[in-house]
């Protein structure tokens, strides 16, 4: 049976002020049910305060096979890492 | 392997409470105090239902259409055993185990529809639509109760309720508007559940005394809502709503199905084969 549904992906936010993170995926005949097996799948201990599902396919990836030209370029631009600074205690989430 | 210890502690006196066969449909009459023994049974009448319900959702796990509803299943049957833990602990001074694991199939007082069998998956979600509504209804009002137990569970409980309401409506749509497979097996779960409905607005004289305490709804208040609410989700499905048949009584007063024999022999055999084991 689930084999016929189509895949959705589900992104989860763990509280208010943080962004949604993908955290996997359920099977599902529709949207409405999607974000019931999300819920029932993936915040049975208390993980989030909202979800988000879409559907697998409607996602564009980029190509493992030009990952070359896409990441490498950033391997030695250190100075885009903001690491010359301290970060003060008070922030949590940078 | 030690022996099985004996199930039925006071079988004399039972028998001779016993009433004549057929009996069972007649109203209970009570006896000793009645108010305190009315308290007693609503306790065991909300926290057999939600007990016996849990272990049957639970006897999908591992068997579910998929590994998604698999979870639905078992995240709706774990709502009900707490819930039933704290009826029951709350019932017998701490020791819902006692009551859950110890009695045997007359004593217990849940409602025919929850032991009824899980069928396939589309009569599991009949019987789950038909008696989620109800409960749902029944929590809303109890959330309001002045007493401050009942009031308390019925107010933490009734959102996990909503949600149950929620999916087997969603379920009962999807396959009633599927396929004539899935139509064709809701409509043979619906036959199969129709009659255990009357049951759940039945007012006998135990729920009765209650009722004119003030202390828990009249379930008959809210059956026209549950009967439209039911025919919304039937209409929505593209399902006729059932044909009234002779409703099946006696369940609140320890007349059940064979299926709840089987069902506790499952429950019960660990704590009556090891008693007080612990792991």
């Amino acid at each position: 049976m689930s084999s016929d549904w189509p895949l959705w992906e589900v992104f989860v936010r763990a509280k208010g002020g943080l962004a949604h993170r993908h955290v996997g995926s359920v099977h599902a005949p529709d949207q409405e049910l999607a974000l019931r097996h999300a819920r029932d799948t993936y915040t049975r201990r208390l993980e989030g305060v909202s979800l988000w599902v879409v559907k697998s396919d409607e996602i564009v990836a980029s190509d493992p096979d030009e990952a070359g030209p896409l990441f490498e370029p950033a391997e030695d631009k250190i100075y885009r890492h903001p690491t010359f600074y301290d970060i003060p205690d008070e922030v949590k989430h940078i | 392997m030690p022996s099985l210890p004996p199930i039925e502690k006071d079988v004399q006196k039972r028998a001779e409470k016993a009433r004549p066969k057929g009996a069972f449909d007649e109203p209970e009459t009570l006896t000793a105090d009645p108010l305190e023994d009315a308290y007693y049974d609503y306790l065991l009448r909300l926290g057999d239902d939600a007990l016996i319900l849990g272990q049957r959702l639970g006897e999908w796990c591992g068997h579910a259409p998929s590994v998604e509803v698999d979870l639905s299943l078992a995240n709706m049957a774990l709502d009900l055993i707490g819930q039933a833990t704290l009826i029951l602990d709350k019932a017998n001074n701490g020791d819902g185990d006692d009551l859950a694991f110890k009695r045997d199939v007359l004593d217990f007082r849940n409602c025919w529809l929850v032991e009824q069998p899980n069928g396939d998956f589309a009569r599991t979600i009949c019987r789950q639509l038909l008696y989620s509504t109800w409960q749902h209804m029944l929590f809303q009002q109890l959330a309001e109760s002045p007493d401050s137990f009942l009031s308390a569970i019925a107010a933490k409980a009734v959102k996990e309720v909503a949600y149950h309401r929620e999916l087997a409506s969603e379920w009962a749509v999807r396959l009633g508007d599927g396929t004539d497979e899935s139509a064709g097996r809701m409509r043979d779960g619906l036959d199969w559940c129709w009659r255990f409905v009357p049951e759940l607005f039945e007012v006998d004289q135990p729920l009765e005394e209650m009722i004119a305490r003030q202390t828990v709804p009249d379930p008959r208040s809210f059956e026209a809502e549950y009967r439209a609410a039911i025919g919304a989700v039937l209409a929505e499905a593209k399902l006729d709503v059932p044909p009234d048949q002779r409703p099946i009584l006696g369940g609140r007063r320890g007349h059940h199905s064979e299926h709840l024999g089987h069902l506790l022999a499952v429950m019960q055999f660990l704590p009556r084969t090891y008693p007080d084991s612990v792991w």
